[in-house]
């Protein structure tokens, strides 16, 4: 079977690359699950959303937070580019704790209902919680 | 010792202790080059695929109209983005930068446009406040390790003003000016028009030939919200790569700078040694002199009184 090129890229660094069987991210149209041979796509992710790699090799699926950005997906190669992007096994979760706990606390506009939907992606990233 | 020598000889211990400063500027600049070069390196890909996301976004909706992608006529005020450094000692980086803004200015003002300031980096910021001259937005801090967080903001704040009303600050051109990194030599000033967008393609040219055409995309959500979200981004992306450059580029010219001053030092010390050296020489051929002279004296008063 064919495999999957993926890089997860943030502006500061590459964060991720390699190959994988399967990748799951959520668009602002919902989830979209990638397996080789998808069509291209440009999809606009969801700010403070989450993305799924499951590398190939059985390694065990590499989970990480990503704020604005998009995902293209063209001849295998899937590209996730985001604004923040953290893999669950970097995140700070006190750090996240916090600024969960923090937005739930200020005013309720678009901004902080991103900050909190980060923060809340970074725990599940970090495996933390459900 | 005399007068004339200790003031040569303190003159010369402070040259050198300034060179000792130099030299460590010198050096910590010269370590931050290559730091900041890896991070111009490893925002290359982000970049590479923002544009060839947008460039395959509006190549295949021609006609696609977006507001940062149209001319806006209904005022005349043009933003200027400034980018220079939080600190001096790098020779003519900062006022190499405000030169071409000043100048970028004039041709704005001869085109019936009214120019604002907008500027990243105290220093550029002093040299405005020191001659009263509005600035619209100010940031500084960061001007030598930039963050991503620093491009976004400033991001959202030139992309929010482009599409405010007049009476509330808008503007209807953005152009930034900031120092490119060309080589570890050569830093040249640039002068960028931002917004209204013009994608640029030069750089995301050698993949586009390497990778053939563009895939044909399908788009998710539709095309016109795919492109409203990431066309902010694609303008943080530039602005982060023009913060890069620039940091680059003060490292590079406070390194030069830095190392004409220590080598300036040097060549001062020598000279003062120099003068030093003579200064004690004299003095040592005065005192024998004076001994000679006061031995001939005293064997001349001696001779005279047997």
């Amino acid at each position: 079977m064919a495999e999957l090129r993926v890089a997860l890229v943030s502006p500061e660094r590459e964060v991720w690359s390699g190959e994988a069987e399967f990748v799951v991210a959520r668009t602002l149209e919902g989830e979209i699950g990638i397996l080789p041979g998808h069509s291209p796509v440009l999809g606009v992710l969801l700010d403070g959303s989450i993305v799924k790699i499951t590398p190939t090799g059985g390694a065990d699926p590499i989970l990480a937070m990503v704020g604005s950005g998009f995902l293209s997906v063209a001849n295998d190669e899937v590209s996730v580019l985001a604004e923040q992007a953290e893999l669950g096994t970097e995140i700070d979760v006190s750090a996240a704790r916090e600024a969960l706990r923090q937005a739930g606390e200020g005013e309720r506009d678009e901004q902080a209902a991103a900050a909190e939907r980060r923060a809340r992606a970074r725990l599940q990233a970090a495996g933390v919680e459900e | 010792m005399g007068a004339q020598l200790r003031r040569i000889r303190q003159r010369a211990s402070t040259v050198r202790s300034i060179s000792k400063i130099t030299r460590a500027q010198e050096l910590i600049a010269s370590s931050r080059i290559i730091k900041a070069q890896q991070r111009v390196r490893a925002s290359g890909p982000y970049a590479r695929q923002i544009t060839r996301a947008i460039s395959a976004l509006i190549s295949y909706n021609v006609g696609i109209s977006h507001p940062l992608l149209t001319e806006r006529t209904d005022t005349r005020r043009a933003a200027v983005l400034l980018i220079t450094s939080d600190r001096g000692f790098c020779g003519g980086y900062n006022s190499n930068v405000i030169r071409e803004a000043e100048g970028l200015m004039s041709l704005l003002r001869e085109e019936g446009k009214q120019p604002v300031p907008y500027i990243v980096g105290r220093k550029g910021i002093a040299w405005y406040r020191f001659r009263q001259r509005d600035v619209a937005h100010e940031w500084y801090g960061f001007s030598d390790n930039p963050r991503f967080e620093n491009a976004e903001d400033i991001g959202r704040v030139l992309v929010e003003d482009f599409g405010k009303p007049e009476a509330d600050g808008g503007v209807a051109e953005i152009h930034v000016v900031y120092t490119e990194f060309a080589s570890m030599l050569t830093q040249r000033v640039e002068v960028r028009r931002l917004l209204p967008l013009e994608i640029e393609e030069a750089e995301a040219a050698p993949a586009e030939e390497e990778m053939g055409a563009l895939p044909l995309y399908e788009f998710e959500p539709e095309p016109e919200r795919v492109l409203d979200a990431l066309l902010p981004n694609y303008i943080e992306s530039r602005i982060w790569h023009m913060l890069l450059q620039a940091a680059a580029s003060e490292h590079a010219q406070r390194r030069r700078a830095m190392k004409s001053a220590t080598d300036n030092a040097n060549e001062l010390v020598e000279t003062l040694t120099r003068v030093a050296n003579q200064a004690r020489q004299a003095e040592i051929t005065q005192e024998i002199s004076e001994i000679v002279g006061g031995a001939n004296a005293l064997a001349e008063a001696s001779a005279g009184s047997e």
